[in-house]
């Protein structure tokens, strides 16, 4: 018992918080683009180019608030390429998604070694990268009001019932005059918004850009937000917790008999489980994946 | 409809999306200040220009056609497994611990048993899977992203075990036996890495398409895939079919693993190198589930691969231009149900 009294600390539960906050913005991207019907397994992707546009941006022009929003708004831009494909030219969702990740892969290494001369990584300088405040970069406190906010918006709003209505019953919506694809565009971009800034938060926080640096934090973050059940309350909830068992792994390296990978392998059993219901079941929104059309197609 | 006219409509797609995605590139290579002409030349010689380069695309197409194989069985049933990458890693890893630790002298039989094995672990983690979208509904997406991420952590568990470690820095296997290796075709290339998988892999897309076509096993699958109701009805066990179809398909993941282990690395490293499992998902998109165009596919993107090594070495070009296609192909492809006389295979959640 004495190892796990010496072990949770202060820098714990400071180091959970920063390795939840990827996974908190990320995990609300999803949830605005799952709730409004749209499933999106790119969101691994959309990181990776948040990460890379933001450190790029910040890099160039020496400024880490500009690069924090070319993050987003490359996220953004890959959100809406998904949002196109998926509600425009109805393909199917997750294909997408699977092409949007492996465009993350390829793409921002090939830019990386075009911008920098053949490197597959590079480092920001101090002054590239944004200042702390208290003990968090700025990011952090912006995850939880993001996440805090899309649960107000979403409950509370007429705008969020409209949202998770359009996935929960489209036509039911379209007989309230609720224009339904618009509104999946408009989560299924704000998705990619989130998840950018959630990749951006890597090379502000680490100081530098890596090849694959998101390393299956989209993943998880989607884990995070089935585990928690569709909402961003349950997400941020669950980032925490994962981000938590992340932290506890690494602190424990070398410190005890418990293997580091039990603690790495915990985000997707739970979510297994979860998602099978054998302790309180996930359901996914009601029209989750499905294209809406308003006239029935003659098949 | 004439069957000749139905196979270019079947054919049109991929060839819009293959041509697209080749604009796209040349558009690219061109922004870049390259002759396009000189990077499709340098890309033809370094994956069909000599015996060396064949032997490199066909030693990529490999794992390529199991996975491929892999993905599209899935698809007949109508379930999507995108976990080929974890259902492969499970395979290597089985395959190198038995490769290295079990004594058996006849080297037939030995690679055999490897390859048996690792396919029974990719079947089984593929089967998990399966078992929880036909009993539960659990969508086999999700599970099977996750299954990948187990296979990738508990491997690196398990190889870091001194049991299974070889001394040193990295976390890797000792070589598996030489009974376990499975031979190069060096006839075709003195030092190439290609081995007779190829002859495996092909031979499993010949047994696939015999299933799915000739079998009343094989026409189950699809029916499910089409109309799990109307299976139903018809009195098919969807249950059974679409963990079976889950199951082969990993089984074949398996062995793609066991494919690189026992004829390519001889040790299981971790993380194992990456992307023949999703490199799968964009063959079968590409060859429309079908085991012969899975085959043909795999090698175009073996092709592309080892072209793509060859670009980046001779030109400014990254190599990473090769996914970038890989990726816009996918696009193409998931867009191009929109131009299609046919309705899509796949149900994503679609309740029964």
């Amino acid at each position: 018992m004495n190892d796990v009294t010496t072990v949770i600390s202060i820098s714990l539960l400071l180091a959970t918080v920063r390795k939840a906050v990827p996974l908190i913005f990320a995990s609300t991207g999803g949830f605005f683009s799952e709730r409004s019907g749209v499933i999106n397994i790119g969101l691994e992707g959309m990181m990776l180019f948040g990460a890379f546009s933001g450190a790029i941006v910040a890099f160039f022009t020496h400024n880490a608030w500009l690069g924090v929003l070319g993050a987003a708004f490359i996220g953004g831009l890959i959100g809406s390429l998904h949002a196109f494909v998926t509600i425009g030219l109805r393909a199917n969702q997750i294909i997408s998604g699977v092409a949007i990740n492996l465009l993350g892969t390829g793409a921002t290494i090939f830019l990386c070694q075009v911008f920098i001369h053949g490197e597959r990584s590079f480092s920001l300088g101090q002054g590239d990268r944004l200042p702390s405040l208290g003990p968090f970069i700025p990011l952090t406190y912006i995850a939880f009001i993001l996440a805090i906010g899309a649960a107000i918006f979403s409950y509370y709003t007429v705008g969020g019932l409209r949202l998770r209505a359009v996935g929960e019953h489209p036509r039911a919506a379209d007989t309230q005059g609720i224009k339904v694809n618009r509104i999946r565009f408009m989560g299924v971009v704000a998705s990619g918004i989130c998840a950018g800034l959630g990749g951006a938060y890597l090379p502000m926080f680490s100081g530098s850009f890596a090849k694959n640096m998101t390393a299956g934090q989209g993943f998880i973050a989607l884990a995070a937000l089935i585990f928690g059940k569709w909402n961003p309350i349950g997400a941020l909830g669950a980032s925490l917790l994962f981000g938590f068992a992340d932290a506890l792994q690494e602190t424990l390296q070398g410190r005890a008999h418990l293997p580091a990978q039990a603690l790495q392998v915990v985000p997707y059993v739970v979510t297994m489980v979860a998602l099978a219901g054998v302790i309180g079941r996930s359901i996914p929104p009601g029209a989750i994946g499905k294209h809406y059309e308003r006239e029935q197609p003659e098949i | 409809m004439m069957p000749t006219q139905k196979l270019l409509e079947r054919l049109l797609a991929p060839a819009l999306a293959l041509a697209f995605a080749m604009v796209i590139a040349t558009v690219i290579v061109a922004l870049l200040g390259e002759d396009p002409f000189h990077i499709a030349s340098v890309m033809l010689s370094g994956s069909l220009g000599s015996l060396r380069s064949l032997a490199n695309t066909l030693e990529e197409a490999t794992p390529l056609i199991l996975t491929g194989l892999c993905v599209a069985i899935g698809m007949q049933s109508g379930l999507f497994n995108i976990g080929g990458e974890g259902q492969l890693v499970v395979g290597a890893f089985i395959a190198a611990w038995l490769g290295v630790k079990v004594p058996v002298s006849n080297a037939g039989l030995h690679v055999a048993l490897c390859l048996v094995a690792a396919g029974i672990g990719g079947a089984i983690w593929a089967g998990i899977a399966g078992i929880l979208r036909a009993k539960l509904g659990a969508h086999e997406v999700i599970n099977t992203i996750m299954l990948n991420y187990v296979a990738f952590i508990s491997t690196n568990y398990l190889v870091n075990l001194p049991y299974f470690k070889k001394p040193g820095q990295i976390p890797q296997t000792f070589d598996v036996a030489p009974s376990a290796e499975i031979p190069r075709l060096t006839f075709v290339y003195n030092y190439t890495r290609l081995n007779a998988g190829l002859f495996v892999a092909i031979g499993a897309a010949l047994l696939i398409w015999i299933v799915l076509s000739k079998t009343s096993f094989g026409f189950e699958i699809r029916c499910v895939g089409h109309n799990p109701v109307a299976s139903r009805v018809g009195a098919i066990s969807v249950v059974r079919s679409m963990i079976l179809a889950m199951s082969i398909g990993g089984f074949l993941a398996g062995v793609a693993g066991a494919e690189r282990v026992l004829g390519v690395h001889k040790h299981f490293v971790s993380p194992f190198p990456f992307g023949y499992g999703f490199g799968g998902i964009a063959v079968a998109l590409l060859a429309r589930n079908n085991p012969f165009g899975v085959v043909v596919t795999a090698i175009f993107f073996g092709a592309l691969a080892s072209g793509g090594a060859q670009v980046d070495m001779v030109t400014s070009i990254p190599r990473e231009l090769v996914t970038v296609i890989q990726a816009i192909i996918i696009l193409f492809i998931a867009c191009e149900y929109l131009f299609s006389r046919y309705r899509p295979r796949m149900r994503v959640l679609k309740d029964e």
